[in-house]
């Protein structure tokens, strides 16, 4: 090898060195959330939101706050709701959680353990806020982390030409109608089942949703005192009320690696008469299946039950990032969020119910079982007792591995609470 | 500094100092160096650490732990119900895909079959490795559905009575996943079988059948010893991969029936992500790591052996 050729390959090895030296400041050097740059503020929010409301509909809305804030900026960061639990919890450790932040209740006691979440009785306090117009807050040892935006509730759906062929007039109202009507429409044969119960633990949301909704429906209550009170005699006569629905042999098969989307799936395809479901689900069902004809009612009660009967509801929740540089900036956006007219707008395009009281969803143009819907929601109360719990996702999963050793007979049903009580009290 | 003569008799001067000689190969490979230091050093190094604190992220001081984590993850029988799962699917998997994939590359390179017909029976036997994990679990989710293709047909024709949930039911849930990253893994044996095929001498054929070999004689004295460093390197290498499989059982069991399925990568994913439990899922990784590392040390051995 010639002279020039060695001085050739130093100089490229310099130059080597040159860009890897490059590529460990381009590492290192990160530019700073929230920065401030000729007194104009830069907040981040980051949800799930814009990719579930129609196209530009939040950029609009973010638009309008930034008019009326001239002096403040949002960033939006956009994902899918798993994507963005994952980055939330992540993030809180790296310090690199966003201003404001879209909250599901499941998740804000982790965050708040995790010194995540800005105490926002603080803001609402400081800020003069009227709190009373909130339909709900959620709240950790008596302080507000979460406000929830929209809610989106859970009632039962029905198809109605299965159940008319199941010789059914009418949505079940109680327990044990729905028992005889499941059983009816699973006797229709084939591959058609009265209900579907959803188990599947990659997301075993199906205990909220599908079980639990049957315990809060009856004014029941898994918690006492805050405590894991899964032995009570309400819990029990429900899951033994589950446990004879699949007895019965009137639950869709394969129930124990079934996800949400699946049950929506059967229903859609007329292979269930009933199930107990998302309002967000329903222009999904009727783009999907224009012709199938379906109901919506409350979820049936435990009979002789008279009180107001709770419905499962999931939120689009909002919070405040307890290391934003700029509360004050992230805490208009969360009122503005909250005003009567945006939230209002949020809800009507979620077709979710308003998280401000004095808000109207205008469901005019949409379809009626919405309105439908908001009557029931009006009628009775949301009830989700998993919002705020610790790992509330690994509650359920613990509560769905138990149940599913019931479903295969391997356990008795008093057993199985007790064993999910133990284990739900080591984790509170 | 010295002076370089180049053509046309113009001098360019270099910088060539005793100490930018010595750096100079450091700084050819200070790229490479940095990105492995930065993807793959720091982060191992950085689990390891975890493993040894209480827990981390979900907590503002983690404090040291010793090997308390350690100690959790293996008196956790959901651990050691993971671990025998893991090696059920694996070894399964990975016999299962030698056999397929040998078995279809002699098919595809044997001279009974024409051009046309190798041509379409390789694009077939290829078509499992072009779908994605998010694909291939969609379409077994279908096949095995209590109302889909494999139902019908075991009803059909007797076998069944009525359709089995194959995915639901604790006593094929295992199967049912063990089959579905079977078909989804064979073609890359295949196509590195017949790779290796396609490379053996003719003329050790030839010879065979001069000294009266019939074709399984030639099968076990000719191919197998010709593929034998194919098929070491390929095992083990599917050995570490299907040990690592999240997504396909993610996507179809997520671990269940109750625990029938779970694997350690569903497991030491709950750990973190559902139970926030951080460290122990970085003990968990660890455990994984140094049985990969195992593996991994007979596979450079055999590499080494090899050159």
């Amino acid at each position: 090898m010639g002279k020039e050729a060695h001085a050739k390959r130093r100089v490229l090895g310099l130059l080597g060195a040159a860009a890897a030296a490059t590529l460990i400041l381009a590492g290192c050097s990160g530019t700073a959330g929230g920065s401030t740059s000729s007194g104009k503020v830069t907040i981040e929010f980051s949800q799930w939101w814009e990719p579930e409301l129609p196209a530009g509909a939040l950029k609009k809305l973010v638009g309008e706050f930034e008019t009326a804030n001239p002096n403040i900026t949002v960033k939006l960061i956009s994902g899918p709701y798993a994507s963005i639990q994952d980055q939330t919890t992540t993030a809180v450790a790296s310090g690199t959680m966003a201003d404001v932040v879209g909250l599901d209740g499941a998740w804000v006691s982790d965050l708040v353990k995790q010194g995540g979440l800005d105490n926002l009785s603080k803001e609402i306090t400081s800020s003069g806020y009227d709190a009373s117009q909130l339909s709900s807050q959620v709240k950790i040892s008596g302080s507000t982390y979460m406000i929830p935006v929209v809610n989106f509730v859970y009632p039962m759906f029905t198809n109605d030409d299965l159940l008319s062929k199941a010789g059914v007039s009418a949505p079940p109202t109680t327990q044990s109608e729905f028992l005889k009507d499941a059983k009816a429409v699973s006797a229709l044969g084939g591959p058609v089942k009265g209900w579907i119960l959803p188990l599947g633990t990659t997301n075993p949301n199906g205990v909220q949703n599908d079980i639990m909704s049957w315990l809060w429906a009856s004014g029941g209550s898994m918690l006492k005192n805050g405590e894991p009170n899964l032995t009570s005699s309400k819990v029990e006569d429900t899951v033994n009320f589950v446990k004879s629905l699949s007895d019965a042999k009137a639950i869709a098969d394969g129930a124990a690696t079934l996800q949400e989307t699946d049950k929506v799936t059967q229903f859609t395809n007329g292979q269930v008469g009933m199930m107990i479901d998302s309002l967000a689900h329903i222009d999904t069902i009727r783009k999907a299946n224009p012709n199938l004809k379906f109901s919506i009612s409350a979820i049936p009660a435990a009979d002789g039950y008279s009180g107001k009967r709770g419905i499962p509801f999931a939120s689009w929740g909002i919070g405040v990032s307890n290391k934003s540089a700029h509360k004050a900036e992230a805490w208009k956006l969360v009122e503005f969020m909250m005003s009567k007219k945006t939230n209002s707008t949020v809800s009507t395009l979620a077709h979710g119910f308003p998280g401000n009281t004095g808000s109207t969803p205008d469901f005019s143009t949409s379809d009626p079982l919405y309105s439908q819907a908001f009557k029931i929601y009006q009628a009775g109360y949301p009830a989700n007792e998993f919002v705020g719990l610790p790992v509330a996702n690994e509650l359920m999963r613990d509560f769905d591995v138990e149940f599913q050793k019931v479903l295969a007979g391997d356990e008795s049903v008093s057993a199985m609470l007790k064993a999910t009580q133990a284990q739900w009290k080591a984790k509170f | 500094m010295t002076s370089l003569r180049v053509r046309g008799g113009t001098a360019r001067r270099f910088p060539s100092s005793n100490l930018v000689r010595a750096l100079a190969p450091y700084g050819f490979i200070s790229p490479t160096g940095i990105l492995i230091i930065v993807l793959m050093i720091v982060p191992i190094v950085m689990v390891i650490g975890y493993s040894l604190l209480d827990n981390v992220i979900t907590t503002p001081e983690s404090k040291f732990a010793g090997l308390a984590n350690y100690i959790a993850v293996f008196t956790d029988p959901n651990f050691l119900n993971a671990v025998k799962n893991t090696l059920i699917f694996t070894v399964c998997s990975v016999v299962a895909h030698l056999v397929l994939g040998l078995g279809f590359a002699l098919m595809l390179n044997s001279p009974l079959l024409g051009r046309l017909s190798r041509a379409v029976f390789r694009v077939i036997f290829i078509l499992p490795w072009l779908f994605t994990a998010a694909i291939i679990a969609i379409l077994w989710r279908l096949i095995l559905d209590p109302n889909g293709v494999i139902n019908y047909v075991l009803v059909q024709t007797g076998l069944i009575h009525t359709g089995v949930a194959w995915f639901a039911t604790p006593a094929t849930a295992l199967l049912a996943v063990t089959v579905m990253n079977i078909w989804a893994g064979y073609p890359f044996f295949m196509i590195s079988l017949l790779a290796g095929l396609q490379g053996i001498p003719r003329d050790l054929y030839e010879a065979a059948t001069v000294d009266g070999a019939g074709w399984f004689v030639q099968f076990r004295n000719v191919t197998l010893p010709q593929l034998r460093p194919i098929i070491v390197s390929m095992a083990t290498l599917d050995l570490l991969w299907t040990t690592q499989q999240f997504a396909l059982i993610w996507l179809t069991t997520g671990g269940g029936p109750i625990n029938f399925t779970e694997m350690l990568s569903t497991f030491t994913y709950k750990l973190a992500f559902s139970n926030f439990e951080f460290s122990e899922a970085s003990a968990s990784a660890v455990i994984i790591l140094l049985g990969s590392l195992i593996v991994a040390f007979f596979y450079v051995r055999q590499q080494r052996a090899q050159d």
